[in-house]
């Protein structure tokens, strides 16, 4: 099989088109690039020296110094190496369980009709309320929740078969999109409390949850819409030579949209990398990440830039790799010559 | 991988030999109706149960606060049901000004603005009428967004004028509409440059994801580096246009320009990559076609990539939007909402507020904010969300 990502691209452009579009990405690449080059100076500089005013180019303005790097990497060691850690393991982690568990969802979405009962999920609603407000009232937590179920249970088999109207795939799209519309500071306080009560404070496994169950809506939402370019006559085909449904998805759908998989993936690897406010509140020592490190730099003193700039320009040099290991896999080529009509 | 590739492109031609007998409605229905229901609940549940198991309960649980004073008392905290008290000071109150802002009547322009704009609602809302594809669904939602935008519109004119002030809600709007303004035709523009055959496009694409990586609050501090105009980077250049003595964050709407800045740098990365994405998953069969027929770039932009790309479209530009609404970050580092509460977005109060410890206000502000954006989403993806996928 030839190399997909090495085809050249439909779009050929003229010379003069060239010029114009080499000029406008060179002015981008310069907005884009300037602020990394300052991170870069910045972190290479005595304090005196950002403080006392603009000094752009090393040996040249300034005589640059190493403190910041050496702080960071000697001074502090395993307060940068210990979060570091932990960035890397709760963001890979969460975000692969994101993309595997959020495109199949994606998938079913697209490909099969669900129709929710609107009377169960009442019901459900009303249940959990009732739970909490159990649980408020002074009631042990495990037995709140066990009650809970059971009385839902009994209820979806008596009053719930009486409720006919149901809702469509949209729906259950539109409500997965819209957890994400509180912002994330009414949303911690809860989930610091349930985190407390199962003990999981402070370990990684709270986070990759959290970061998991934030994730999966835009995974969801984006990989719909990358599924829907795919021509149906493939699947249909499959289903004709009788392959089953999860053949058919694992070896046509996912290989054919493999630019928005990448893309979708980046995407939320980078949320989760950055993630502040759910890391500031569900961690304290051990499961700490990089975000957190680099807001700490903020001290009373004001803000101490060389650290800063130096935990920033250590944060995406990961992330760069990933994105370099991944980004060729973002071209055309697989789609050709798949349909032929 | 070859020998699947190899198969499917076979069994290809049986697939669209029988295609060719039956209508595609027809064809998609015998798909989705094929007997096996439980591959369906596999590829679904997964998702909802992860979902559902920690989106519910935040959501119950900070209705509740909305509803409550909370305060700290010895060995714990109390709270007490105050039912709309919360809200009352926010629309009415104590919090008015910050929340909505100084209403005062529009100026002469203002009125014009918003007779227009209410000229062509009303318009439109005719239009529809009269094209005779009446149903109950789509004239609640056109009303529905007719009056929100309505609304909007008003609360703008006066809110901008001479004497109004805007508050953080009207703030919050702008910030998201020119935001994401910004953002979709710089991400898109970049991404029909990168997808181009030229040389050193990777480097390209790699560089402009760069924003995306850094942390937001890392963002924050660096535009404040950035904007400072005596000991940033651009000092020559404010010195140039006479703005030496001149803060950014100083001026209302210096410090809102400021925030939009740092937040388009930050989040066009990702309208670009999506793009990308989804301009490299054009089938190549139509563009050689095209090109064959003697299509113009025009043409082809407007009639193969264009449908193309318009589904993921209008998807990222909701999942923006909803992520725009809860700006916090930037506002909150590189001008702490100030000068006053100028520049201030709903998410930033809220956050102020839960600083304070008021977790009752704090809360309501998020279930105001909660409201805007479900409504603001509901007319979107409703209108133009809908009618998007039904004419692909």
């Amino acid at each position: 099989m030839k190399k997909p990502f090495r085809r050249k691209s439909i779009f050929s452009p003229s010379p003069a088109a060239m010029v114009l579009s080499y000029l406008v990405l060179g002015i981008w690449t310069l907005v884009v690039l300037f602020p990394l080059y300052w991170y870069i100076v910045t972190s290479i500089k005595l304090p005196i020296q950002v403080i006392r005013g603009p000094f752009y180019l090393p040996f040249v303005d300034f005589q640059p110094s190493l403190h910041a790097w050496r702080y960071i990497f000697t001074d502090l060691r395993n307060d940068t190496l210990r979060p570091y850690f932990n960035t890397v393991v709760i963001s890979l982690i969460s975000s692969t369980l994101a993309l595997l568990i959020g495109m199949a969802a994606a998938y079913g979405l697209l490909r099969f009709n669900y129709r929710p009962r609107s009377g169960a999920i009442l019901m459900f609603i009303g249940c959990i309320v009732l739970v909490i407000v159990a649980i408020s009232l002074g009631m042990p937590w495990m037995l709140a929740v066990i009650a809970g179920i059971v009385l839902f249970i009994i209820l979806l088999q008596t009053i719930g078969r009486r409720f006919k109207r149901s809702l469509g795939n949209n729906d259950i799209a539109f409500w997965m999109i819209s957890t994400r519309i509180l912002p994330p500071v009414v949303i911690v306080i809860p989930l610091y409390v349930l985190f407390q009560r199962i003990g999981l404070l402070d370990t990684k496994t709270a986070l990759i949850i959290t970061y998991l169950a934030v994730s999966l809506p835009i995974v969801v939402w984006l990989m719909r819409d990358y599924f829907t370019t795919i021509p149906i006559e493939l699947e249909e085909s499959a289903t004709v030579d009788g392959a089953s449904r999860y053949r058919i998805f694992f070896s046509i759908v996912l290989p054919l949209s493999a630019p928005g998989l990448v893309a979708t993936f980046l995407l939320i690897l980078v949320f989760n990398w950055n993630e502040y406010l759910l890391a500031l509140f569900l961690t304290s020592s051990r499961a700490q990440t990089l975000p957190l490190t680099v807001a700490a730099q903020n001290a009373t003193r004001g803000p101490q830039w060389w650290y800063m700039s130096v935990l920033i320009l250590i944060m995406i040099i990961p992330v760069i790799a990933i994105a370099i290991v991944l980004e060729r896999y973002i071209a055309r080529g697989l789609l050709v010559g798949a349909v032929k009509e | 991988m070859t020998k699947v590739k190899r198969q499917t492109q076979g069994s290809t031609q049986t697939g669209s030999g029988l295609g060719a007998k039956l209508s595609l409605n027809k064809r998609i229905h015998s798909l989705v109706m094929r007997p096996d229901r439980l591959a369906g609940n596999v590829f679904l549940l997964p998702a909802v149960w992860v979902i559902l198991s920690l989106a519910i309960f935040p959501l119950i649980i900070s209705l509740y606060l909305s509803f409550s004073s909370f305060r700290f008392v010895k060995g714990g905290f109390e709270l007490k049901f105050v039912g709309l008290a919360n809200y009352e000071k926010l629309l009415t109150g104590t919090e008015k000004t910050r929340f909505l802002g100084v209403l005062a009547n529009p100026s002469i322009f203002g009125w014009l603005v918003f007779i227009i704009i209410a000229v062509l609602l009303v318009i439109s809302l005719v239009l529809y009428i009269r094209r005779g594809q009446l149903s109950a669904g789509g004239l609640f939602w056109r009303g529905l967004a007719a009056f929100v935008i309505g609304l909007v519109a008003w609360l703008l004119v006066r809110a901008i004028g001479p004497d109004g002030r805007p508050g953080t809600l009207i703030v919050t709007l702008i910030y998201v509409f020119i935001g994401i303004l910004f953002q979709f035709l710089l991400g898109l523009g970049l991404a029909f440059l990168t997808a181009q055959s030229i040389p050193g496009r990777r480097f390209f694409r790699i560089v402009f994801f760069i924003p995306m990586m850094i942390t937001p609050v890392g963002i924050a501090y660096l535009f404040r580096m950035l904007t400072d105009t005596t000991k940033g980077p651009f000092t020559v250049i404010w010195k140039m246009v006479g703005l030496i003595g001149f803060s950014w964050v100083n001026h209302p709407w210096g410090a809102r320009a400021a925030v939009m800045l740092g937040d388009i740098w930050q989040w066009t990365p990702f309208m670009f990559i999506l793009l990308l994405a989804a301009l490299e998953s054009q089938p190549i069969e139509t563009f050689e076609a095209a090109i064959v027929d003697g299509a113009s770039k025009w043409q082809i932009f407007r009639y193969i990539s264009l449908p193309h790309i318009l589904p993921v479209s209008v998807t990222i530009i909701l999942i923006r939007m909803i992520e725009a609404f809860k700006i916090v970050d930037i506002p909150n580092v590189l001008t702490n909402g100030g000068p006053g509460t100028a520049s201030e977005s709903l998410a930033l109060q809220s956050y102020m507020y839960w600083r304070a410890l008021d977790l009752g206000g704090s809360s309501s502000v998020s279930y105001m904010l909660l409201i805007t954006v479900t409504l603001v989403c509901m007319c979107y993806f409703n209108l133009i969300h809908r009618a998007v996928k039904e004419n692909i």
